[in-house]
């Protein structure tokens, strides 16, 4: 196992984790903050370091799309976007996972407008939540690289073949320099083969339809397919991970989530995204004061940590989900699933902060999780069904 | 008729792989046939009838139908199959020489 160590912004890493995986077909739409990930690739590409198809097109609706034929025809694809670049990839983004193509897309977390804001929170990554979509997110650029690599292979499993989405937080990853273990390339060939051509694979001189019309039932029995690959897919997250930390470079994240000094704890924080490592500064701080909380970050909002959920809040006395997106008239985007799968089996405490980028320290994370666990202590829960929003500079 | 499957379900996740897959091909994709997409001459309100005095033979009802159900040969009058026409009057709108009515269907 050789590593590299280099410095490399999130959007660099993860045209290198492009690279190392060997794709044949790219195509992709400028939008910021995602640009340099594909400016990269297209030089990569341009100077021969990378045998792939560029496909240059005139939106994101057509990148997609692209992509999206070239993985029905056996390729293997990559594109990346942000925000209304997704939007506008939306109609393509649900046919590629009915159709289990296993796409990677980049996906450069960035606030949806009005206004204008190139900044980050998590509307527009979740907005594909329900879609067959296998949906990840970085803590750090190390792992946006990792999780780049292991999508390949996640998507592509034959246990799975579903498209797979790598998030990483706009700004905070995709444009900061961090220190960057990278891989020998027979590390990566050796963990990640050519890949199988499945579900089908499109040839002119076999001609069929694709999703010709038929009975209602046949519909409901594909969707079933789906929900069924994105089941298994947790027992191949987890696979890969460990095979990965093995084969490739010693790390391994836990699967779909990351515990983070949950052992003894009697209050659990969640959160997902880069700003996972300002909470955990933050449960440290209350640690040292004796407050025995801990940190369940979610690595994969789909599939779910269902299970993982269960087991993390059997022990728990209350729970704070810190949401960096909303599900207007309801609640925090996880605060409404992580209630789901409790069924009030723990009290929720829903937290909504950090939308349109607002930065949010860990001296925030601090303040959010001690009224937390003061107001549990206090017996102060009867409003935890409705989110509070977090704005310490607003008046009102 | 009832259905349930999670993680903990999976007992031989190849074998149900293979399962999913046969299924999602079967549903999924459709060799080139007559009538893939059912008997789509039920859709019908109005048929199309082709005067052949005013035919011209010039087969754009044949190139244009969106079915492919009107057969033509070089220099003969078309016929449409009737089975999977689905009335929606391409070929009249496209025929040069209005040779094409499109009738109300009597059932
Ligand atoms: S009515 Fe439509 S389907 Fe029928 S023959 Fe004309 S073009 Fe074809
Ligand atoms: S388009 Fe009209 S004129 Fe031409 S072959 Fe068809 S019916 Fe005849």
């Amino acid at each position: 196992m050789g590593l590299h160590r280099k410095v490399l912004i999130g959007n660099f890493a993860v045209a290198e984790a492009v690279k190392l995986a060997r794709v044949d077909v790219v195509a992709a739409y400028p939008i910021t903050p995602q640009t340099l990930i594909v400016e990269r690739i297209a030089d990569m590409v341009e100077r021969g370091e990378l045998k792939a198809k560029y496909i240059r097109v005139e939106s994101e609706h057509s990148a997609l799309a692209a992509v999206y034929g070239a993985a029905l025809g056996g390729a293997r694809v990559f594109t990346a976007t942000s925000s209304h670049g997704l939007l506008y990839m939306y109609e393509v983004v649900w046919w590629a996972a009915y159709s289990k193509a296993p796409i990677v897309m980049g996906l450069v977390t960035r606030v949806i407008g009005p206004p204008w804001n190139i900044h980050s929170d998590h509307h527009d990554i979740l907005s594909v939540r329900d879609s067959g979509w296998i949906v990840a997110m970085a803590e750090n650029v190390q792992e946006a690289f990792d999780l780049t690599i292991q999508a390949f292979r996640i998507a592509e499993d034959k246990r799975v073949l579903q498209p797979m989405m790598v998030g990483l937080d706009a700004f905070t990853l995709s444009h900061t320099a961090e220190p960057l273990d990278v891989p020998d390339q027979s590390d990566v060939d050796a963990f990640l083969p050519p890949r199988e051509p499945l579900p089908f694979v499109m040839d002119p001189a076999k001609p069929f339809a694709m999703g010709n019309l038929g009975p209602d039932e046949w519909t409901m029995e594909l969707r079933w397919t789906v929900w069924r690959s994105l089941e298994r897919a947790k027992h191949v997250i987890k696979e890969v991970d460990r095979e990965y930390a093995k084969k490739v470079n010693g790390r391994e994240y836990g699967g779909l989530v990351e515990r983070y000094r949950l052992d003894d704890a009697k209050y659990v924080a969640i959160t997902w995204g880069a700003w996972s490592g300002d909470a955990k500064e933050a449960v440290d701080k209350l640690r040292d004061e004796g407050v025995p909380i801990g940190l369940l970050r979610i690595r994969f909002a789909r599939p779910f940590p269902r299970e993982e959920l269960l087991e993390v809040a059997s022990g728990a006395k209350a729970i704070v989900v810190v949401d960096r997106a909303v599900s207007m008239g309801l609640d925090g985007v996880f605060s409404t699933e992580v209630r789901s799968v409790l069924s009030g089996r723990v009290p929720v405490k829903s937290v909504v902060a950090g939308i349109g980028g607002v930065d949010t320290s860990y001296r925030d994370f601090v303040n959010i999780f001690k009224r937390f666990v003061d107001e549990y202590e206090k017996g102060e829960t009867q409003e935890w069904i409705v989110p509070e929003w977090y704005m310490p500079w607003f008046k009102g | 008729m009832w259905f349930r499957y999670s993680a903990s379900h999976v007992r031989d996740p190849l074998k149900e792989a293979e399962e999913d897959l046969e299924l999602f091909r079967k549903r999924m994709l459709s060799p080139p046939m007559e009538g893939a997409a059912g008997p789509t001459g039920t859709w019908r309100i109005m048929k199309p009838v082709i005067h052949e005095d005013k035919c011209v033979k010039c087969g754009m009802c044949w190139l244009y139908c969106p079915e492919n159900v009107v057969s033509w040969e070089p220099g003969r009058v078309p016929s449409i199959d009737m089975t999977y026409c689905k009335g929606c009057g391409v070929c009249a709108s496209v025929c040069p020489r209005k040779a094409i009515e499109m009738v109300v269907e009597e059932v």
